[in-house]
């Protein structure tokens, strides 16, 4: 598994295995694009094509991204958000995850959640964040409801979707060595719908951030990252510090999905078949 | 009424085999739903909450609100085409631009494994951010108008496809790829005969999250700057508390999702009728 790292090498299993020099190269070329776009954005900012004001150089970005990775008011606000983020994800998780199993296993509640879920999840959750103000404020507890509402779809569809898809020879076989409904519950089907439920909090987490921030920078939250990138272009007019930021906020996504997908092959290893059902994007 | 027919549209039409067991899940369908209507409209009544109006006084403000127009303009009122429409043309065409650019650059990233060697770190990291961050920096700047709006939307939204393309490109057959050149297809014939064929369910799987995130981006970029679109009629009725034009707004997010979400999935089995049938053949 350990060296099975990267997409490319994943994609290309048909071409001659990778040797360390070619992942060296891999990641060399990536190094280098990642520059290349530097560089570029550095001298469309400083030739002046674009106005400093709206676009400043990327050294200076980078400095200010430094500097705030060390700024107490700032980590406080990116910790407000993923403390948010942390609380809304586990209610989701258990809530979600007992309902799509108690869903899961009849046929008839089956198709009843599907229509139900088909209808309120294409609700965008944003279109929620007037109502939530006003009936929550714009404290911490309503980026959490809203987190909840919002991740619980991903989570919920998965796990029904699970709990469907078992095998029913294995159920069968399990009861037929005399195990219960509630041992071939948690003996058969759980394991069997934890890849789908996997790839189910795996989209959740990314939602949870998505919608943390947004209630951050529309509903105007008294704290946290959003808020934060909405004071520093809005009031400070500091378009550096919001880029910064940006970077920031980019690098936490990347950091939440990569120790999901680390979690996930620790955890799933021995069932990557099944690892993603066409959802997980 | 308009809606209700769209909807009998995406129903799957029941076929002389099956119309029992059709109309039973049928049945299930709308008999959840309309339970849950009636579960909303017995709770809304009983608690008589400020916040939450019953479902049916939603729906009769809903009417009223876009429904209730002159026969020349389909009974759609003058709000349809003030903020409705200018809304779905801003989402459509920041869809679309992601669309193309997702699908161009997923072929050449996904055809060359060295321009993705390039390019992948950066795709990541652009992926990454959630896509209300970027609104500050995209009103630096585009300002607030509609070239903000569509940008941001097809910035937000082109990832999925892009990554499913270039997934979807990179799992082509290579026997299939074999087989084109060995018959001497030209470049454009392999990419329009083999290669878009073989990666196009990929790519529908990404264009359906590409226009959920568009929808939710549309809202996002209504509800700053110019008072106009749905996300600022919600948030509008929000700040002068009127609740029932809120709820009729959140009502009309649903319902577009749920179509525009149908008809793609229309669109998605006829195009990709044919791939069916083929990969039981192969395999």
């Amino acid at each position: 598994m350990a060296s099975v790292t990267t997409p490319a090498a994943r994609a290309s299993p048909r071409r001659h295995a990778r040797s360390s020099s070619g992942r060296r190269w891999t990641l060399l070329r990536g190094v280098i694009g990642l520059l290349a776009l530097f560089t570029i954005a550095e001298v469309i900012s400083r030739s002046g094509i674009v106005d400093e004001v709206f676009l400043p150089p990327t050294s200076v970005v980078l400095v200010r991204v430094a500097e705030l990775l060390v700024d107490p008011a700032f980590l406080g606000a990116v910790l407000a958000t993923l403390q948010a983020w942390a609380i809304g994800l586990a209610i989701c998780i258990v809530v979600s995850v007992t309902l799509g199993v108690l869903l899961g296993s009849s046929p008839s509640a089956y198709s009843a959640s599907r229509a139900v879920i088909e209808f309120l999840r294409p609700i965008p959750s944003v279109a929620l964040i007037p109502l939530a103000i006003l009936v929550l404020g714009n404290d911490a507890e309503m980026k959490i409801a809203l987190i909840v509402f919002s991740t619980s779809w991903p989570v919920l569809f998965n796990t029904i979707y699970g709990m469907h898809d078992v095998d029913p020879i294995a159920k069968l076989t399990a009861k037929s060595f005399g195990r219960g409904r509630l041992a071939t519950l948690w003996e058969v089907s759980l394991p069997s719908a934890t890849p789908f439920i996997f790839t189910g909090i795996r989209i959740a987490a990314s939602v949870a951030l998505i919608v943390a921030i947004s209630a951050e920078l529309l509903a105007g939250a008294s704290d946290g990252l959003g808020r934060w990138i909405l004071d520093a272009s809005a009031t400070g007019n500091r378009p550096d510090l919001v880029y910064a930021a940006t970077i920031i906020t980019g690098l936490l996504g990347l950091a939440i999905n990569g120790l999901l997908v680390v979690i996930e092959r620790h955890f799933l290893s021995w069932q990557p078949a099944l690892r993603s059902n066409g959802k997980g994007v | 009424m308009t809606h209700t027919t769209w909807i009998g549209v995406v129903t799957p039409k029941p076929r002389s085999r099956f119309t029992s067991q059709r109309l039973k899940e049928f049945g299930i369908r709308w008999g959840a739903l309309l339970a849950l209507g009636i579960v909303w409209e017995i709770a809304a009544r009983a608690a008589g909450s400020l916040y939450f109006p019953p479902i049916s006084e939603i729906i009769q403000r809903f009417a009223q609100l876009w429904l209730s127009g002159p026969p020349s303009s389909l009974f759609l009122t003058e709000s349809v085409f003030a903020d409705i429409v200018p809304s779905l043309i801003r989402m459509l065409g920041g869809w679309t631009i992601a669309v193309v650019i997702g699908v161009l650059l997923g072929v050449a990233i996904g055809r060359s494994r060295i321009v993705g060697e390039f390019v992948e770190p950066i795709v990541h990291f652009a992926r990454a951010i959630p896509p209300p961050a970027l609104l500050p920096i995209f009103f630096i700047l585009l300002g607030f108008g509609n070239e903000m709006r569509v940008s941001l939307i097809a910035f937000a939204v082109v990832w999925p496809v892009l990554l499913n393309t270039i997934d979807g490109v990179r799992s082509v057959e290579t026997l299939h790829l074999d087989t084109g050149r060995v018959f001497e297809f030209d470049r454009r014939k392999v990419f329009f005969g083999i290669v878009l064929p073989s990666a196009a369910p990929k790519i529908f799987a990404g264009m359906k999250v590409s226009l959920s995130v568009a929808l939710i981006v549309m809202v996002i970029s209504e509800m700053v700057g110019q008072q106009e679109g749905i996300g600022s009629i919600i948030l509008g009725a929000q700040r002068t508390y009127r609740m029932l034009d809120m709820w009729s707004g959140i009502l009309l997010l649903g319902i577009l999702g749920y179509v525009l979400n149908a008809l793609l999935a229309l669109v998605e089995t006829r195009v990709t009728r044919w791939h069916r049938g083929s990969r039981e053949g192969v395999s």
